[in-house]
This record gives structure tokens, C-alpha cells and sequence, in this order.
């Protein structure tokens, strides 16, 4: 060995274990391009939507997202880009490192909408929707919640109900990411036993009877569409239920896609939160030195460091099973568990490395911090993935 | 409309840059290397001539085994097909050298209406490989396009001086380099970085192209790098603490600087 091939690569800060060397160059370059656009045409704007709850020209973002190929990326034909799980999860992370409402926008598009008619919808649902949804020309949205139904939507009270060959839509949904823009709505109402309990309803949102008001005074997730949707005898035609599944099952397969996004995504927000901590701990001075000097600000980078490397470890982990279709939705739920918690923990603790400056918005922090606050809730909230990981342990569930 | 487009491999500029020890050469250890961001402008320029017309980019560029990575980006940005020069005898050469590589290439390649560069690498900064190898491959020499138009035989350029703007027009085949001001380069999409996989790379040596060994590398180099020193850290900035005379210091500052 020549002395040239001993000497040790330069250490870099955001990736101390250097887990870089398990990626493919492929996907370093899908992480790069994610980056691009995200540095080019969210970064500079985001603080400003945030700040205003509202994001200028959500539909030309969801074009240039589209053109990029990330709108259902991870999903094979009808214009979509046919990528791998795990370059579907690093360009979530890219994304969310910009803003976890702007990775919302993707994910649920993608992974909600998107799959749920790719994984159950008929051929002509397909053909009609997905590749107007690949290229973002059509936003679609995912209706499971309710007012009063949240982690139990196996009690949805949404009724589907026959009239005829028609279907009749009525009921509430709450909470619902992109609604108010969305061009289509799958919508999950229960039709009753004879009809299969729980089905799945491809909903244009300009039908009759359909309405999707903006749901305001959130403060979290600001730069992000959240909506409630109004059905008040919306009437479908009998080929716009999803054909192909029947009851709980189909909203959670949708679901535990998204999560498997969620694993990665939330460590972008903790990655942008913990860099920009580092950079302030060195650049301010108190008692007559950068306080990256002080043992407690160096404790504190170190753990966040720590967390932040071993959730890129399951996150990668999780991927790879997911790319050799071996991922269980109880791995998904570690991961998520797992994932959102120590993120949110990690900008927390940066928050505090900023001090007062920790609560602007001219930080990315802040803005992290309360985004996660929703992502800690949304797929399912943590106490729920705490049981289905308490339940894969003891085989004992603790729901009800 | 053919077009070669010249692409180099260099060591990140946000990474620590540094020379080898050993030779004074480049150290590419450790160091993430991508395709210059001069260059992409470029293949960005290939790549909308091609698409309102006709015809086929290549991407050409000599390097180590890693400069593949730099063909991979231009062809994930949707050149058509690569070529790659790699001999271990290569390392260390100048421009001329290079220029002199290059040359044979692009003839081995043939048919090249319009052969691309960018107008200096990131890391050398020389500018003068385009010259160069416009000389050698006998084409008109149309350098620093900030605006570039073809049609039929010729193409237009438009070079920004200090003082005015020069309109070039010259006949093809040429060789036009190209600056950082005549186009926004996209990023490879995610249909661009799967069919990258599928396009066809070709990699010569030396001997494929005729050279000689001594005809280059770091012992055939007219110039070379005799020793380096690190560039001290910067000064510490003067601060003009404003007690109501804050415009009148700054003048006085910039006075003595002999900015104003
Ligand atoms: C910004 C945002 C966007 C969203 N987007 C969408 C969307 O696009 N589509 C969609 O369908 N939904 C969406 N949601 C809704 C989200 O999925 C729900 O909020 C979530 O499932 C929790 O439901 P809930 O708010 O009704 O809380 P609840 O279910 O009422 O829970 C309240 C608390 O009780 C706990 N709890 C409940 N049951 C148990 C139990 N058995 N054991 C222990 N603890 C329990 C919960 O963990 C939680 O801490 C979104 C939410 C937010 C905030």
C-alpha cells in the first residue's frame, strides 16, 4: 500500500460516521438534484410562506416538482419515475431539511393519493389520474381523518351509501393536507357491511356537494394547505370507488408508505436544525469566546450528532428492506417512533444553542422545531406506534 | 448538428482543496470530485441547441477513474453518449498536454459541428485550453459566449468586455467557449438519472488515440508547480464603530485602501 491510499479521508461534520459510503452514486445524484431544486426555488421563499401561511404559486412548485420526477417517484409507470425506496426516502429528507410542509405537499401526493389509486384504483382510475398527477398538473389529496375519529378511524362515521349505480358521499374529514388546492380527493367512508365496510372513493373535487375549507390558526406546518373536507351528498358515479380493497386495510397500506417518507424526512429537519446550531455556536461569542467552546454546547452537538447518525442508520436500514420488499409495517413504525422523537429532540436542543435568536424565523430552527410538532401527530402519533411496537414485543395489544 | 462537448472532473470547491505531497499535483484523495460547474453551462448550451434542432451531444472529458463521475452528470443531464480518456500516463499534464489529448479525441469521435467548453476550469483557472485546442483541431476560436445563437453554417456570439459588447460570427465547425452568464444549467431529473444508466460510455487510453506517453504528463509539462504554501488565514476585519462620523471613516478607510 502506498502512503497516498493510508492517508484518511477528511472527516465532514453533517456525516461524522460517513455513512455517504453506503449510498449508491445514483442515489447521491437524486439526493443532489432534490437539493438543487430545493436550494434554488424553496429555501430563499420558505420562512416568507411560513410566516404567512402561504405558499405563492403552489401549483407552479408542484409543476417544477413534477418535472423533477418526484411526484409518486417511487411508483412504476403512468409517468412516474420508477425510483427505489430508498432514493424515495432520501429525497424526502432533502425536502424536509427545506421545510416539512413542503415535504408534506410530496408525500402526500405521492404516497397517499397517488398509491392509493396505483396500489387499488381500477385501470381507468389510473390512466384518468396518475400521470396528470406525476407531473403535478393535478393535486390530489387523502381524506382518512375525521373531527372526531383521529387515531381510530376504523369508526369513521363518513357514509358511503348506493343509490342505484350511484355512490352518495356524506360526512366530514379533518386535517386534511392539500385539500383546498386538490384537483381529486380519495376519500375512505364506510358503505356498510354488504358493500365491504370501509371503500375507498376517487372524488373530483369540483362534483357537487364537495367543499374544502382552509383550516387557519395553525401554527405548525404553516407552509402547508391543510383542510377540511365537507361531503354533503356528493354523488360518484359507481366506478369511482377504488375496486380493489376493502376495509381498514386500504388506508393503512397508504399510510405505511407515507410513514417509510416520514423516517427519512424528519431527520432533514433535524439535520438543517443541527447544522444550523454548529454554525452559530461557532460564530457566537459569550464570556469572550464562541460558545462551541463550552463543554455544554459541545454535549449537546455531539448527542444531536449521535441521534441524528443513528436514525440514518434504520432509516437506510429500513430502506434497504423496503427495496428488497421485506420491510413490516412494525419496522415502519420503529422507524417512525423512533425517528420523529429524537428529530424533534435535536431541534430543541439547537433552538437552545440559538438563544433568543432560536425563536426567529430568520433561523430555520424554530420553524423545524413547530413542523414537527405535526409530523409527531400526523401517520399515526407516536403513542400509536408505541403500541404497535409494544404489541410486537408482547403480543399483547394495547389499543382498546 | 453534432456537438463535443469538453467536460473537466475537479476536486469540490466547498471541500479542502489541497496539492499531493509527493508530485505537487492535485490531491483527489478524499476530496468529493463532480463535473466543474463552468462545464455545465456548457452541456446546458448542447443540450438546448440539440433539443430545438437535431443531432447528438458527446461528452468528452480526460481524467482518473473518478472523472466517469463528471460523464455521468452530463449524460444524467441528457447528453447522449460519453467518452472518457483515461491512461495512467496522463497524470500530471499541463494544458497543452490536455489540449493535445483532447484534440485526437474529438477527431477519433469525427463529424463535431461545434465543439463546447466552459470558459475556465474551477481549479485550474487557466482559460486556455479552449484557445489551445482550437488551435490544434485548426477551428475558429470563439471564446466567452454569453449568448449563442447557430444557424445553418454559422454561429453567433455575443462576448461581454468591461467596456462594450462584441457580436462574433463565425463559420462551422467551431469551437465556442462558453460563460457562466448564458444559461441557468438544469439538474439532472429523475428520468434523466435512470436513462443515464442505459447510455453508452466508451474509455481510451493513450494508445487509441496515437499519443505517445511522452507526449505528456507531469515529466513532458512545459510548467510545473514547484512548491505551495497555505494562504494564511485572513485578517481580522476593521470594525467602524458609527458614533456620528461613521460615513466620513469609511471614506477615510477606503481612501487609504486606494478603492476611492
Ligand atoms: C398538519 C396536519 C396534517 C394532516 N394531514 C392529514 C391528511 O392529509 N389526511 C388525513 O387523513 N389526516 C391528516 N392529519 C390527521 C392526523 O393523521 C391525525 O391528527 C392523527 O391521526 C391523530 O388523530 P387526532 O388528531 O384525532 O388525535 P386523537 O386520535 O384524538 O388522539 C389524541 C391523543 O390521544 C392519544 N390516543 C388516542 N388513542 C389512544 C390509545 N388507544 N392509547 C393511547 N393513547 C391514545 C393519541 O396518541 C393522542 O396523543 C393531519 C394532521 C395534521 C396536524
Amino acid at each position: 500500500m502506498t502512503t497516498q491510499q493510508q492517508k484518511l479521508p477528511p472527516v465532514d461534520p453533517m456525516d461524522l460516521a460517513g455513512i455517504d459510503d453506503l449510498l449508491t452514486d445514483d442515489e447521491k445524484a437524486v439526493r443532489a438534484s432534490v437539493r438543487q431544486l430545493c436550494d434554488k426555488l424553496v429555501d430563499p421563499y420558505v420562512a416568507d410562506w411560513f410566516e404567512r401561511g402561504e405558499i405563492d404559486d403552489i401549483r407552479g412548485l408542484a409543476r417544477e416538482f413534477g418535472s423533477l420526477g418526484l411526484l409518486g417517484m417511487h411508483l412504476e409507470g403512468y409517468g412516474c419515475a420508477g425510483m427505489s425506496a430508498t432514493e424515495y426516502g432520501l429525497a424526502c429528507l432533502e425536502l424536509e431539511a427545506s421545510d416539512s410542509g413542503v415535504r408534506s405537499l410530496v408525500s402526500v401526493q405521492g404516497s397517499l393519493a397517488m398509491y392509493a389509486i396505483w396500489r387499488w384504483g381500477s385501470e381507468e382510475q389510473k390512466q384518468q389520474w396518475l400521470p396528470r398527477m406525476a407531473t403535478g398538473e393535478a393535486i390530489g389529496c387523502f381524506g382518512l381523518t375525521e373531527p372526531d375519529h383521529g387515531s381510530d378511524p376504523g369508526s369513521m362515521r363518513t357514509r358511503a351509501r348506493r343509490d342505484g349505480d350511484d355512490w352518495v358521499l356524506d360526512g366530514r374529514k379533518m386535517w386534511i393536507t392539500n385539500g383546498s388546492i386538490a384537483d381529486v380527493a380519495v376519500v375512505w367512508a364506510n358503505a356498510g357491511e354488504e358493500h365491504g365496510g370501509i371503500r375507498g372513493f376517487v372524488v373530483p373535487t369540483d362534483t357537487p356537494g364537495f367543499s374544502a375549507p382552509l383550516i387557519k390558526h395553525k401554527l405548525s406546518l404553516r407552509a402547508s394547505v391543510t383542510s377540511e373536507l365537507v361531503l354533503d351528498g356528493v354523488r360518484l358515479p359507481a366506478d369511482a370507488v377504488l375496486p380493489e380493497v376493502r376495509g381498514l386495510k386500504g388506508p393503512l397500506s397508504c399510510l405505511n408508505e407515507a410513514r417509510f417518507g416520514i423516517v427519512w424526512g424528519a431527520l432533514g429537519a433535524a439535520r438543517s436544525s443541527l447544522d444550523a446550531a454548529r454554525r452559530y455556536a461557532m460564530e457566537r461569542e459569550q464570556f469572550g469566546r464562541p460558545i462551541a467552546g463550552f463543554q455544554l454546547t459541545q454535549q449537546k452537538l455531539a448527542d444531536m450528532a449521535l441521534e441524528y447518525t443513528k436514525g440514518l442508520l434504520l432509516a437506510l436500514h429500513l430502506g434497504r428492506r423496503k427495496d428488497a420488499g421485506t420491510l413490516r409495517p412494525e419496522q415502519v413504525s420503529l422507524g417512525k417512533l423512533n425517528n420523529i422523537r429524537e428529530a424533534l429532540e435535536i431541534c430543541r436542543t439547537a433552538r437552545t444553542i440559538l438563544g433568543a435568536n432560536g425563536i426567529s424565523l430568520e433561523y430555520p430552527v424554530i420553524r423545524h422545531m413547530n413542523n414537527l410538532e405535526s409530523v409527531l401527530t400526523y401517520e399515526g402519533t407516536v403513542e400509536m406506534h408505541t403500541l404497535v411496537v409494544g404489541q410486537a414485543l408482547t403480543g399483547v395489544s394495547a389499543f382498546r | 448538428m453534432n456537438i463535443v462537448v469538453c467536460v473537466k472532473y475537479v476536486p469540490d470547491a466547498q471541500s479542502e482543496r489541497t496539492f499531493n505531497e509527493s508530485d505537487n499535483t492535485t490531491d483527489r484523495v478524499g476530496v468529493d470530485g463532480l463535473l466543474s460547474e463552468l462545464d455545465e453551462y456548457a452541456v446546458e448550451e448542447a443540450l438546448k441547441i440539440v433539443e430545438a434542432g437535431e443531432g447528438e451531444v458527446t461528452v468528452l472529458t480526460v481524467g482518473p477513474d473518478q472523472a466517469a463521475d463528471a460523464v455521468k452528470k452530463a449524460l444524467q443531464m441528457g447528453a447522449d453518449k460519453g467518452v472518457h480518456v483515461n491512461d495512467e500516463a496522463i497524470h500530471g499534464s499541463d494544458s497543452v498536454a490536455t489540449s493535445l489529448v483532447l484534440a485526437e479525441a474529438i477527431k477519433k469521435i469525427g463529424d463535431a459541428d461545434l465543439v463546447l467548453t466552459g470558459m475556465a476550469s474551477t481549479d485550474g483557472t487557466m482559460s486556455v485550453v479552449p484557445a489551445m485546442l482550437a488551435e490544434r483541431l485548426g477551428l475558429p476560436q470563439v471564446t466567452f459566449a454569453s449568448e449563442l445563437t447557430v444557424d445553418g453554417q454559422q454561429v453567433t456570439i455575443r462576448r461581454d468586455g468591461d467596456a462594450a459588447s462584441e457580436t462574433i460570427v463565425a463559420s462551422l465547425p467551431a469551437l465556442v467557449s462558453v460563460t457562466d452568464q448564458i444559461n441557468e444549467p438544469r439538474y439532472p431529473s429523475f428520468k434523466g438519472i435512470m436513462a443515464a444508466k442505459k447510455k453508452p460510455v466508451e474509455t481510451w487510453g493513450l494508445a487509441d488515440l496515437g499519443v505517445d506517453a511522452s507526449q505528456v504528463g507531469l515529466d513532458a509539462a512545459w510548467t510545473k508547480v514547484e512548491s505551495f504554501t497555505k494562504r494564511p488565514p485572513r485578517q481580522q476585519g476593521q470594525i467602524v464603530t458609527d458614533e456620528g462620523d461613521g460615513g466620513t471613516k469609511l471614506a477615510e478607510f477606503l481612501s487609504a485602501q486606494k478603492f476611492i
